[in-house]
């Protein structure tokens, strides 16, 4: 079986405020409005109080645009923008279980991991987990020489993406949340959340 | 200065210049009405009978005034039976701001008793709700609300307050300045760019039509709009949320498109070659098939909700802007234009359209609900503020009572939810006392909501109900006659005596059943300084024409027959 990587996914990327619920509503506004979504990660930034979502879609970009508008219409998302034409930079990891337990397929995977970015992470005597950090399609690629050795588990995060060069996608705010602010201040913090 | 968290929403209530908020209490949100007791000189609390009325009411306040209604309940059932009028609000962009009672912190996830996801119920029918979980950031998220409900696209906003929070004290201060969120700014003004390819396309069109939706009046461009139509000479048409965006008895206004619109209207926007939208979201039930919508015609939308642009219709030029922003740049660079023959060949299409007007036959002895609503449009000098259900009467209303000024037709459009008229007709007279206010319902939408006359004999308040009753659920059974050959399932009504069911709430009643009774009856309601109710028995099978079957092209209208030409 070969993969089948789609051309036609756009990615979407979305900066939210770090607040409970927001994943709720995301979810909920891709629910109501029937959107077709491939895969959503959602993970912390270098700034405590913004988190970043990327969003892979199977769809022109002209979909990727009505999810982009609609999001941005949630108040908790701050910025959001669609990475179809910019060059960037995007990554999946996977975890993958494999049988392990005669020489022929420990050679197999040693092989085959020698040969893509990927480690073996842990090593028994029936089974071993290998890392596999790279594009969807690689990713892809990886996974279907593997599969012959015999996966027993596999999860994957899902692709995360960053434009690349100078085009930086941050925002600058500061967030209002008066009770934080105050706790850190009499806590002798300097109130800096940045 | 140290104050709880219900006197805190009551400080900021009056912050914000609200003075009557309608509601209906229980345990989860007693400390707030405790502190309502204490504001009571200032603020009025309405006790409505349905927590359902109260979002109505509250929604009705703001469509007449254009500021955020404010409604009130307690957690769980109390809360639940707001959904309705939320996703109503939601559905026509009406800024409302709900309060609800929740469990205390402590309790959420519990189970406790009346405890419902409040916040997650409401979500996908409110445009943001919160759940304050510390008092110190209830006087922000209240500001915040009030803001989010009433700019850029106005819509429902709920803040659920857990009990603890309510009791809790601390320091209040109103947060000053303004309110800056990093992810809520609505677009306001367009790029020159889109400017001049707007008026390009203006330039160039031969056939063009307007259509003028609630954004008009919700961005205040009645002006900008008259001035666009006259200059170019473009006629207008309006959506039935639109109605009051410019004076019905204009020239240039053709009525109403879609679904029940105008045959005139709907046919020049097929033939148009150019539609201009403005503040409308192109409803199905304003553009019939898609498919075979406005084929000949460029389009130009604005709307300040970028994601309107291009869902339902594409839009050779859209902008993402308020209207009066957007059209105040256009107008100084708009030359004046002539489309003598188009409005001339619209001008047919509306005599043919008179023609077969209702009013036009002979119905002897037959009540016409399109002759009850003209004629209360007449004894009213076409000047009330009209507040309609939903079904057959709606329609009849948005045909017979032309309206000339902003906010004076309220109707909920996009949920069409019957059991919203009566109690938005008093929220309407809340926000504005000074106006005469009709509602107009049907005698099922009305048997929906009829709990709250009792909060209307309570507060006196001067509403005027019109029950069109024709002992049917009439819009319902004309889609039964047309679609189903007349299988009347669950449409014919047993119905209240509903005088004398006004008269156990003391409300002074009529019942009119011959034409030449509506004048006095109409009459006798204008002169009672509080709640009236006239029943009209009106013919039991009428039929409302022009007619878009749902899904059918626009052009491909059932018509009442002419006078002459059969049945
Ligand atoms: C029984 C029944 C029959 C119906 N038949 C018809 C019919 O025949 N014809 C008809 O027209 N409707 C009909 N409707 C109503 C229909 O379902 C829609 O509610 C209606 O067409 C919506 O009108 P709208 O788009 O103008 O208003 P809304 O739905 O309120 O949309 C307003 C638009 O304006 C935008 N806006 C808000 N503020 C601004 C601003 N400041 N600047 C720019 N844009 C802004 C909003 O983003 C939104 O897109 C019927 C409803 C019922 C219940
Ligand atoms: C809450 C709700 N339930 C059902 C409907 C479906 N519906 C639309 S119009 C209508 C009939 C309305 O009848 P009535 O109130 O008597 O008004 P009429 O059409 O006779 O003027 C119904 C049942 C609705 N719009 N809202």
């Amino acid at each position: 079986m070969t993969s089948q990587v789609d051309i036609n996914k756009v990615t979407v990327v979305a900066l939210v405020e770090n607040e409970p619920g927001v994943l709720n509503r995301i979810a909920s506004l891709f629910r109501r409005r029937a959107f077709n979504i491939d895969s959503l990660t959602v993970g912390r930034t270098h700034k405590p109080h913004i988190s970043r979502m990327t969003i892979r879609v199977v769809a022109g970009p002209e979909y990727a645009r009505k999810i982009a508008t609609n999001l941005q219409k949630l108040v908790n998302v701050i910025d959001v923008r669609v990475l179809d034409n910019e060059p960037h930079v995007e990554r999946d990891l996977a975890l993958i279980k494999v049988r392990n337990d005669d020489a022929e397929s420990r050679n197999t995977i040693t092989e085959i991991c020698d040969r893509y970015p990927a480690r073996i992470v842990d090593v028994g005597p029936k089974v071993a987990i290998i890392e596999m950090v790279g594009t969807e399609e690689i990713l892809e690629e990886f996974i279907d020489e593997v599969r012959p050795t015999g996966i027993v588990e596999m999860i994957r995060t899902g692709v995360v993406s960053m434009g690349r060069g100078t085009r930086i996608h941050d925002t600058n705010f500061t967030r209002r949340d008066l009770a934080k602010i105050q706790d850190e201040l009499s806590a002798g913090g300097n109130g800096n959340v940045i | 200065m140290k104050l709880t968290g219900s006197e805190i929403i009551m400080e900021c209530l009056l912050q914000e210049g609200v003075h009557v908020m309608f509601g209906y209490p229980g345990g989860a949100i007693l400390p707030t009405y405790d502190a309502i007791a204490k504001y009571d000189d200032r603020l009025h609390h309405v006790l409505v009978r349905h927590e359902q009325g109260a979002s109505h009411m509250a929604d009705g306040y703001a469509r007449a005034t254009g500021e955020v209604g404010v409604c009130i309940a307690t957690s769980g059932p109390g809360a639940t039976n707001l959904v309705t009028g939320l996703a109503t609000a939601m559905m026509d962009s009406s800024p409302i701001l709900a309060i609800t009672g929740q469990v205390p912190i402590p309790a959420i996830g519990s189970d406790a008793f009346q405890e419902t996801d409040v916040t997650g119920v409401t979500l996908p029918i409110t445009k943001h709700n919160y759940l304050v979980t510390d008092v110190r950031d209830l006087a922000y998220t209240m500001k915040e609300a009030f803001h989010i409900a009433r700019t850029g696209r106005p819509g429902p906003v709920l803040v659920d307050v857990p009990k603890d929070v309510q009791l809790a004290e601390t320091e209040f201060e109103y947060p000053e300045g303004e309110i800056r969120l990093p992810g809520y700014h609505p677009p306001s003004s367009a790029e020159e760019s889109e400017v001049s390819a707007a008026l390009r396309l203006i330039e160039e069109a031969e056939r063009p039509i307007i259509l003028a939706g609630h954004g008009i009046m919700m961005s205040g461009a009645m002006q900008e709009l008259r001035e666009l139509s006259e200059r170019a000479q473009i006629p207008v048409a309006l959506t039935l949320l639109g109605k009051g965006g410019m004076p019905e008895d204009h020239p240039l206004v053709i009525g109403m498109m879609g679904m029940h619109g105008e045959a005139s209207a709907n046919l020049a926007i097929q033939e148009a070659d150019l539609l201009i939208a403005l503040g409308m979201r192109f409803d199905d039930r304003v553009t019939g098939n898609l498919k075979t919508y406005a084929l000949n015609a460029r389009k130009i939308h604005i709307d300040i909700d970028r994601s309107e642009i291009n869902k339902n219709v594409r839009a050779d030029v859209g902008i993402a802007g308020d209207l009066k922003t957007v059209l105040t740049q256009m107008l100084p660079k708009l030359e004046p234009k002539s489309h003598q023959q188009w409005i001339a060949r619209i001008r047919d299409w509306l005599e043919d359209s008179s023609e077969r007007d209702i009013l036009n036959y002979e119905t002897p002895g037959r009540l016409l609900t399109a002759q009850v609503i003209n004629d209360i449009w007449k004894h009213t000098q076409g000047e009330a503020i009209t507040v309609t259900d939903v079904g057959q009467h709606q329609m009849l209303e948005a045909q017979y009572y032309p309206h000339q000024r902003p906010a004076t037709l309220l109707t909920s459009g996009g949920l069409g939810t019957m059991g919203f008229g009566f109690p938005a007709a008093i929220g309407a007279k809340f926000g504005k006392p000074e106006e005469e206010v009709w509602a107009i319902v049907g005698d099922g939408g009305f048997q929906m909501t009829l709990c709250e006359l009792a909060t209307a004999a309570q507060e006196n308040i001067n509403v005027n109900i019109a029950i069109i009753n024709n002992f049917f659920l009439g819009m319902v059974r004309q889609w039964q006659e047309l679609f189903y050959e007349k299988r009347y399932e669950a449409t014919p009504l047993f119905n209240p005596d509903f005088c004398k069911l006004a008269d156990a709430y003391r409300i002074p009643n009529r019942r009119v059943t011959e034409r030449d009774e509506i004048e006095d009856a109409v009459q006798f309601a204008r002169d009672i300084d509080g709640p009236t109710l006239i029943e009209f028995v009106v013919e039991k099978e009428e039929m409302v024409y022009p007619m878009v079957p749902a899904g059918a092209d626009l052009h491909d209208m059932k018509r009442r027959p002419k006078p002459g030409e059969g049945s």
